[in-house]
């Protein structure tokens, strides 16, 4: 196979690139613009930022995996988890914390919360649950490149060379831009992502003789595909992963940091109700197309991107090639999106308070790159030992994130939330559920049953599921037994009227 | 305190959530026109939750935030950008 491909691939990366950098020489360079491109993107910059954010490898590469190997019924799970549960997310924890933010001026969710709690611990604590979520996921965006490079290319760019370009291309990207230029290069990715992968399906539905038939074939190979549910598709599973991955997104550095930066009320109100259009524009044919390739003479090695597979047998090269490029530039500014959030979270909510107070602008600045160039590459590092296939990764990372939405909530809403309550509820959790991730299960005999302690899952139920209650409940809990402290501030959270 | 109106918001919301999920058609394998008939389902639902969630940013949206400072003619702390 040809390395051609590849060409095409480096130069829309390039391209990428500079879009960026043009971006970044209009805004300022301040920590503000940096940042937060000074708090005034627009309906579409915001709803394409947030949305390319999300249309990262897990979508756009593990979607149509799973759809291949276990039915479309997917698009439902993203539906409900991204067209409605987050939407409404996106009002009850975005527009609140938008409202906040304008107040007070904060940059991230730990500042907010450490401001509001007088507490630098709950500020460093936020951070750093954060960034050890961050790190799977930044990882899953170097696994989905490595193998969608190498399915392109039919093997001549091995697993690790896409994924090392990939990693080289992120450190570049957030060295030199800002959150302007991600959302910039987020903006024209999210539309050209869009028309090319209407284009894919137009082009592959007419080589398969129509939808009639592409669905017909789905169906004689895999009869349980066009029914709804069985196999995977559990209620447990779809109610889990919907939950979990629609609360752990609004808790996702890239996209909470997103909450802060719309221009105006009106921003976000469009961007709300503009929300499932896009899932539906998006979603049904990328997860369709995998679903499809079910019934379809094609082989898909294990591991392999049933859609680089799928697109390069059933389209021109170059045209493959395109939307393998568009599909990895959007991963490259998803995780651009991350590594930036990430290291805003890593300097002003760790450094700075804790390491070196006094550190200057220009320091922090340094500390900043150097922190992203790290992070990065020991994502890469890990990425290498492929720990999982990309929907499992993705779901433990979203997982993690989705046990902080809940003491979030109840600090946003409820005054008498107290520092001691946000602590517990953030940190217990938390903890348990990493034992959950990290140590076996371990089988245990109990009355003649057998009862299996520290699954992943329990009756098919996500054990994170239950780990979100309990966040929840002890945040409550501890509040309502313990008193604040004097200098918390509950009248921080107050949005006005009543 | 709240009205009725924004507990039926809530309502709608709660619907949007659940039957997000075509539950009815659970284990149908009927197609129609060339898909599945539970996706045709989905497709009418995301636009049902599109315009609802429309409705709401114009009729629900600060009022059930509670950041409503004015009366309903005064003036709207929405819509401003930030100064």
């Amino acid at each position: 196979m040809s390395l051609q491909p590849l060409g095409i691939v480096v130069a829309y990366l390039l391209l990428a690139l500079g879009v960026g950098l043009v971006a970044y020489r209009v805004g300022g360079s301040d920590a503000e613009d940096f940042y937060l491109a000074s708090r005034t993107l627009g309906t579409l910059v915001l709803l394409f930022t947030t949305f390319a954010t999300l249309l990262s490898a897990f979508t756009f590469f593990g979607g149509p995996n799973l759809a291949y190997q276990a039915g479309p019924e997917w698009i439902l799970v993203m539906g409900v988890m991204d067209g409605v549960l987050f939407a409404i997310l996106w009002y009850v924890i975005g527009y609140r914390q938008w409202l906040i933010g304008r107040a007070h001026e904060y940059v991230t969710l730990g500042e907010m919360l450490g401001d509001r709690f007088a507490s630098p611990g709950l500020r460093g604590l936020v951070a750093g649950v954060s960034l050890l979520w961050l790190f799977p996921y930044v990882m899953l965006q170097q696994m989905g490149a490595g193998e969608a490079l190498r399915g392109l290319t039919g093997g001549a760019v091995p697993y690790w060379g896409g994924a090392a370009l990939i990693t080289l291309f992120m450190i570049a990207y957030v060295m030199l831009a800002g959150l302007r230029g991600v959302a910039w290069t987020d903006t024209l990715q999210g539309l050209f992502m869009l028309s090319v992968l209407w284009v894919a399906v137009v082009w592959i539905l007419g080589s398969l003789g129509g939808l009639g038939a592409a669905t017909r074939g789905m169906v004689a190979a895999n009869p349980d595909f066009a029914a709804l549910g069985g196999g995977l598709y559990t209620p447990q599973f779809i109610i889990s992963s919907a939950v979990t991955i629609a609360f752990g997104v609004t808790m996702f550095p890239q996209i909470n940091q997103r909450f802060f930066v719309a221009k105006s009320a009106t921003v976000l109100k469009r961007s709300f109700a503009l929300w499932p259009v896009l899932v539906l524009l998006l979603f049904v044919p990328a997860f369709m197309l995998g679903a499809w390739a079910a019934g379809l003479p094609i082989e898909v090695p294990e591991g392999a991107n049933v859609l680089s597979v799928l697109l390069s047998e059933y389209t021109p090269g170059w045209f493959a090639a395109l939307v393998v490029a568009g599909a990895m530039a959007a991963m490259m500014s998803s995780s651009d999106s991350m590594l930036l959030s990430g290291s805003a979270y890593f300097t002003r909510d760790l450094y700075r308070p804790f390491v070196r107070p006094e550190a200057s602008d220009r320091r922090e600045a340094w500390i900043a790159r150097i922190g992203v160039a790290a992070f990065a590459l020991l994502a890469f590092a890990a990425s290498l030992s492929r720990p999982g296939t990309l929907i499992e990764v993705g779901d433990t990372a979203f997982s993690g994130f989705a046990l902080l939405a809940p003491p979030v909530i109840v600090a946003l809403y409820w005054e008498a939330t107290t520092r001691d309550g946000m602590l517990v509820g953030v940190a217990v959790p938390q903890i348990l559920y990493l034992l959950h991730v990290l140590v076996p299960p371990v089988s245990v005999a109990v009355g003649g049953t057998t009862v299996s302690l520290l699954a992943r899952s329990y009756a098919g139920w996500d054990v994170a599921l239950a780990f979100m209650i309990l966040a929840a409940a002890l945040t409550v809990g501890v509040s309502l037994v313990s008193s604040p402290a004097v200098d918390e501030d509950a009248a921080r959270f107050a949005v006005g009227g009543d | 305190m709240r009205s009725i109106r924004d507990w039926l918001w809530v309502v709608a919301f709660v619907v949007l959530v659940v039957f997000s999920i075509p539950w009815f058609l659970w284990g149908t394998s009927t197609v129609v026109a060339g898909l599945p008939v539970w996706l045709w389902w989905h497709l009418g639902w995301m636009g049902i939750a599109a315009v609802t969630f429309g409705l709401f940013t114009r009729h629900g949206w600060d009022r059930l935030m509670g950041a409503d400072t004015g009366t309903a003619a005064g003036p709207r702390p929405d819509g401003g950008e930030k100064p």
